[in-house]
């Protein structure tokens, strides 16, 4: 990286990550921008708005230092990143340079980081159940490959071991073929990358992993660009040599404080909470990659993770996340509290792919059937422990009782589980059966009365 | 042909381009963007600059590159071929679009929208000396197994037909002359029409008929009707998107046109994948075969995106003035709204709410106004309607946001959609509480045909449904156990209600669509069940006693069940099993 022969020293303006450069010739828009720091180290920026006088640069390596006779260069490309087989098993900063001591990456091709759109008529709908050993997810929240199912956390729960465990256990029940991982980093603590690392290490997935780490003491306004790199690293694991990729995402919450940034530096007009009015499309540049095409081996399966500041799910970052993907899993302080793990709460998450991913080809026919009985339970569950609170126990009818053993129950033993338990879909699907067995058959609405017949631990023990 | 304006690139500012022409350009016009000939609509004209919208990614755009403004307005190519298609905002095909760039959309590509080169049997149904307005029909396709493609005069046009020749054409061949009096026209079977402008009409009618979608709580609480504008606001996870869905695929409507807009690509192509599958209960037929998706994507450039669902309302005009019964989804109006914000923005405009321009309220209005039951024009009388059925995703669930609040006041019917039913799985989670409809007479009129008492039926379940929700705040000080038996009876048949009637499986190969006739003979068990199971507790029968009567199962099941005779079963084993708890309590209290 080095920078152009004409190099340009017209910054009229730096303001917070904005340069504002002038007496500008043929540059576009979105180009990249090469900009020396004092000790002549080069950053990367990008033009956000260019007219035949002046280019506006958000720079990626923070301005602190920076002065108006600043030296930088237009690259004339956008933002590009080499790709091959090489990148597995390597690591690399926020902005894709090695930090494994290994030289850069001789691609064949350079891809543009802000990928195209897959074509909606050419998106193969994402059907295959992905086993991921929780019964939390398996047996109500089913993740199914290119699906993009995103973890809503808050700070201090267990949102890193249960990413880890997913990564680790994530099998296609039946087959051979498990995942490559791309782990992109916006902002997290150094030893929260270090566990990932360790992690992965443990089960040899960091042979076929990609990391990119922007830490919390890397520049904040690279995270822009971070995520985008890791799908473009993924896209081509998955669409040009076929395999099957699983992307972490963490944290997006401090990506979008960075676009934030960026945007309340613009002077835009702001919208909730200071967030830019296109974080929706722009977090949709990001997620909406995932996926499958028709036609085509690879798949991405993504799993960001979002820290819901001060466990508010309205806030504007798990708000449009939740519009975007295609569901979301949710971890609460209160079960945490409670000493559960996973902290998951079942009623408000959600898998929205899941309808395709399961049933008697994949799983079993009583799945969803299964699912949807234990939704509505363990709904009546948390209600009549809300009546607790004020009547007491003694106020409860009977089948009010039942519902909150129910709700106990189902929380201790079919939510809760050991990080390194494993538990297949036969298993989950029978301990459900099991702790549904409890309640009166008549109670069982939402079960096919076929499928009572069949799976019911009590009609089985006749047969 | 119009003149074409050039110019040069001033400054890319994301999606928004400002062009300076060599001479004064249109407002409304499309414009060639770049090297590249993207595509953009000018927005806001200031002498010779122009500030235009672009349809796709400006990413590699320089100042100076060429702009040209082509002298017509963004317009929707109407004519066979155009059914089954899955376009974006700006009407290509999507398919055509795969086979030409691959997988991934690429920029600049030129498909015209209809198929230039596919040809159609024209057969004509006027002859030569007929004289014809706007409107009229001059011949058919058959475009479909199921659609019979009407080929229209354009509403502009009148005269005489001079000549008119059946025969296989393509949509761009003459089929014939027409004499009008400014000169002779050449007949084609494709007109376009500005999307952006509603197509004209003889009269609005008042609106007679429900749409029928086969869920029940739509059809019996909460009807549409044809013609009328619906919106289904909700939270993330609360089923919106399935609602629309399964109004696609069961409503009685002939013409479906889906629009996709801001929403996921997943979804997207679910729809694509079902609907060739999926069976019309009608006709027997694949439902694409009177289906056309407008998908524009998340991630597909913001500004296609508001003018998709203008697109979309264009096409669904089209087929309203052939004499059909439209439906029209919009999934989801919020992400439009956002679309005119970002170009608001763009334009440095003043905000007026959470940074909406204030002209949202003029634009939902427009959106919203062109649906309606009308005269269509023509020299006979003929009818056709247009249902907007519009999703919201208000921010955070808030229905006190702009989107939502504006749009309430130009619709009829409103499905509040609830994350509290969501969560336990209660679909669709429409608010039984907080939903309304404008259309109800209309709704009655139609269903007193089946039962002549539907309304009172209704009204006594919607009440049930009511009291429950008061006597449940009771409950929650008190506990259920301290209420009396004939709250406690309340409590009991509206749970009911809420799973043997409400809740609906999309994914049941039964339950997904329910007949009138089924909802009607469903609903009145249920009120059934609770006027001869009151005076019971009035006479003083435990609640207990009721609650274990067996019935109850199979009344809860019914729904899950073919036809409505296993209904006529249940309905005799009530009345026997309530006769003998009715006795039994006689006997005892002797």
């Amino acid at each position: 990286m080095t920078l152009a022969p004409v190099v340009y020293k017209t910054t009229t303006e730096i303001k917070g990550p904005i340069l504002m450069v002038q007496n500008i010739r043929d540059v576009s828009f979105d180009e990249i921008v090469y900009i020396q720091r004092p000790n002549g180290e080069l950053v990367q920026g990008s033009v956000l708005d260019v007219s035949r006088e002046m280019a506006m640069i958000q720079c990626f390596g923070g301005t602190a230092g920076l002065d108006l006779n600043t030296k930088l260069s237009f690259s004339g490309d956008v933002l590009r990143i080499p790709v091959s087989e090489d990148l597995i098993g390597r690591v690399f900063s926020g902005s894709f340079k090695p930090l494994d001591g290994m030289p850069q990456i001789i691609g064949k091709e350079r891809r543009d980081v802000n990928g195209g759109v897959i074509n909606p008529a050419a998106r193969e709908v994402p059907k295959e159940f992905i086993q991921t050993g929780m019964s939390g997810i398996d047996g109500m929240n089913s993740l199914v490959r290119g699906q993009k199912l995103p973890i809503f956390s808050e700070s201090g729960l267990a949102h890193n071991e249960l990413a880890a465990q997913i990564a680790r256990q994530a099998t296609i029940p039946g087959s051979e073929s498990d995942f490559a991982i791309v782990f992109g980093a916006m902002g997290i603590k150094n030893e929260e990358a270090a566990y990932f690392r360790a992690e992965f290490e443990k089960t040899g997935a960091l042979n076929k992993s990609v990391m990119i780490l922007n830490l919390a003491d890397d520049p904040s306004i690279e995270r822009i660009v971070t995520p985008r790199i890791a799908q473009t690293v993924a896209e081509y694991l998955a669409f040009d040599l076929g395999m099957h990729v699983l992307v972490i995402l963490t944290d997006m919450t401090n990506y979008a404080e960075a676009l934030r940034a960026i945007s309340i530096a613009r002077e835009e007009i702001p919208t909730r909470k200071g967030y830019p009015g296109y974080l929706y499309s722009d977090l949709a540049t990001i997620y909406e990659r995932a996926g499958r095409i028709r036609g085509r081996p690879g798949s991405v399966t993504l799993m960001p993770i979002l820290s819901m500041p001060a466990g508010d799910i309205t806030h504007p970052i798990p708000d449009l996340t939740g519009y975007i993907t295609e569901g979301q899993i949710i971890l609460t302080r209160e079960l945490a509290l409670r000493g559960l793990y996973p902290p998951m709460n079942v009623l408000p998450s959600l898998s929205r792919l899941m309808k395709d991913g399961i049933g008697e080809e994949t799983t079993r026919e009583d799945h969803q059937d299964v699912s949807n009985q234990l939704y509505m339970a363990y709904a009546e569950g948390t209600r009549a422990r809300g009546l607790v609170r004020i009547v007491g126990t003694v106020g409860l009818s009977e089948r009010e009782r039942q519902w909150l053993r129910f709700a106990d129950r189902f929380e201790q033993e079919f939510i809760n589980q050991g990080i390194y338990e494993n538990r297949t879909i036969e298993q989950t699907l029978a301990l459900a059966w099991d702790i549904l067995s409890d309640l009166p058959e008549d109670d069982l609405i939402r079960v096919r009365e076929a499928y009572i017949e069949k799976y019911h631990p009590d009609h089985k023990s006749e047969a | 042909m119009s003149e074409r304006i050039t110019g040069t690139i001033e400054r890319i500012n994301g999606s928004l381009i400002v062009g300076k022409f060599e001479q004064e350009a249109k407002m409304g016009d499309l414009v060639e963007v770049g090297n590249l000939k993207l595509m953009g609509e000018i927005v806001r004209l200031r002498e010779e600059i122009a500030y235009i919208q672009c349809y796709e990614s400006t990413s590699g755009l320089k100042p100076g590159e060429p702009v040209v403004d082509i002298g017509t307005p963004l317009v929707a190519e109407l004519g066979p071929g155009i059914m089954g298609q899955i376009v974006d905002g700006v009407q290509r095909s999507e398919m055509e679009l795969w086979e030409l760039t691959g997988p991934f959309i690429s920029r600049g590509a030129n498909i015209s929208p209809l198929n230039r080169k596919k040809k159609w049997n024209f057969e004509p149904t006027v002859k030569a000396g007929d004289k014809v307005v706007g409107g009229d029909i001059i011949g058919t396709v058959q475009e479909t197994e199921m659609f019979v493609h009407k080929i229209l005069v354009p509403p502009d046009l009148e005269g005489t037909i001079k000549t008119l020749t059946g025969g296989v054409y393509t949509v761009t061949d003459t089929v014939g002359v027409l004499e009008t009096d400014s000169g002779e026209i050449d007949l084609k079977m494709m007109q376009t029409w500005p999307v952006r402008v509603g197509r004209p009409i003889k009269e609005r009618l008042t609106l007679s008929q429900p749409l029928i979608t086969g869920q029940r709580v739509i059809d019996t609480f909460f009807p549409c009707a044809k013609g009328g504008a619906s919106a289904v606001p909700g939270g993330f996870g609360t089923g919106k998107t399935v609602i629309l869905q399964q109004i696609a695929k069961w409503s009685d409507a002939d013409i479906i046109v889906y629009i996709g807009c801001g929403e996921r690509g997943n979804e997207m192509a679910d729809v694509v994948e079902q609907f060739p599958e999926i069976e019309d209960p009608k006709s027997g037929k694949k439902l694409i075969e009177r289906t056309i998706i407008v998908a524009n994507v998340s991630n597909m450039a913001v500004s296609a995106r508001e003018a998709s669902i203008y697109m979309g309302i264009t096409i669904g005009e089209y087929f309203r003035d052939q004499g059909y019964d439209v439906a029209l989804m919009a999934d989801s109006t919020s992400r439009w709204a956002e679309a005119l914000r970002d170009i608001s923005g763009r334009l440095e405009e003043i905000p007026a709410e959470a940074g909406f321009p204030a002209y949202l309220a003029d634009r939902i209005a427009e959106i919203y106004e062109r649906a309606g039951r009308v005269e269509i024009l023509g020299s006979e009388q003929n009818y056709g309607s247009l249902t907007l059925l519009g999703a919201v995703s208000p921010p955070g669930g808030d229905y006190s946001e702009p989107v939502t609040t504006t749009t309430l006041r130009f619709i009829g019917t409103f499905w509040a959609l609830d994350s509290q039913l969501a969560y336990r799985r209660h679909f669709p989670a429409i608010n039984w509480l907080r939903s309304f409809t404008r259309y109800l007479e209309v709704a009655a009129r139609w269903w007193s045909e089946f039962d002549p008492s539907w309304e009172r039926t209704r009204a006594l379940a919607l009440r049930v449904l009511e009291e429950a929700a008061e006597i449940e705040e009771t409950a929650r000080i008190i506990g259920e156990k301290a209420l009396p038996d004939d709250q406690r009876l309340v409590l009991l048949v509206a749970e009911m209600l809420r799973e043997g009637f409400l809740v609906q499986s999309a994914f049941h190969e039964i339950d997904r669509f329910c007949s009138p006739e089924k909802q009607v003979a469903l609903l009145k068990i249920f009120t059934d069940f609770y006027n001869s199971t009151r005076p019971l507790i009035e006479q003083g029968v435990p609640i207990d006693q009721i609650r274990e009567l067996d019935v109850i199962r199979e009344i809860m099941r019914l729904k899950e069940r073919e036809g409505e005779e296993p209904i006529k079963d249940a309905r005799s084993t009530m009345n026997v099993q309530i006769s003998a708890l009715a006795k039994q309590y006689e006997v005892n209290s002797q």
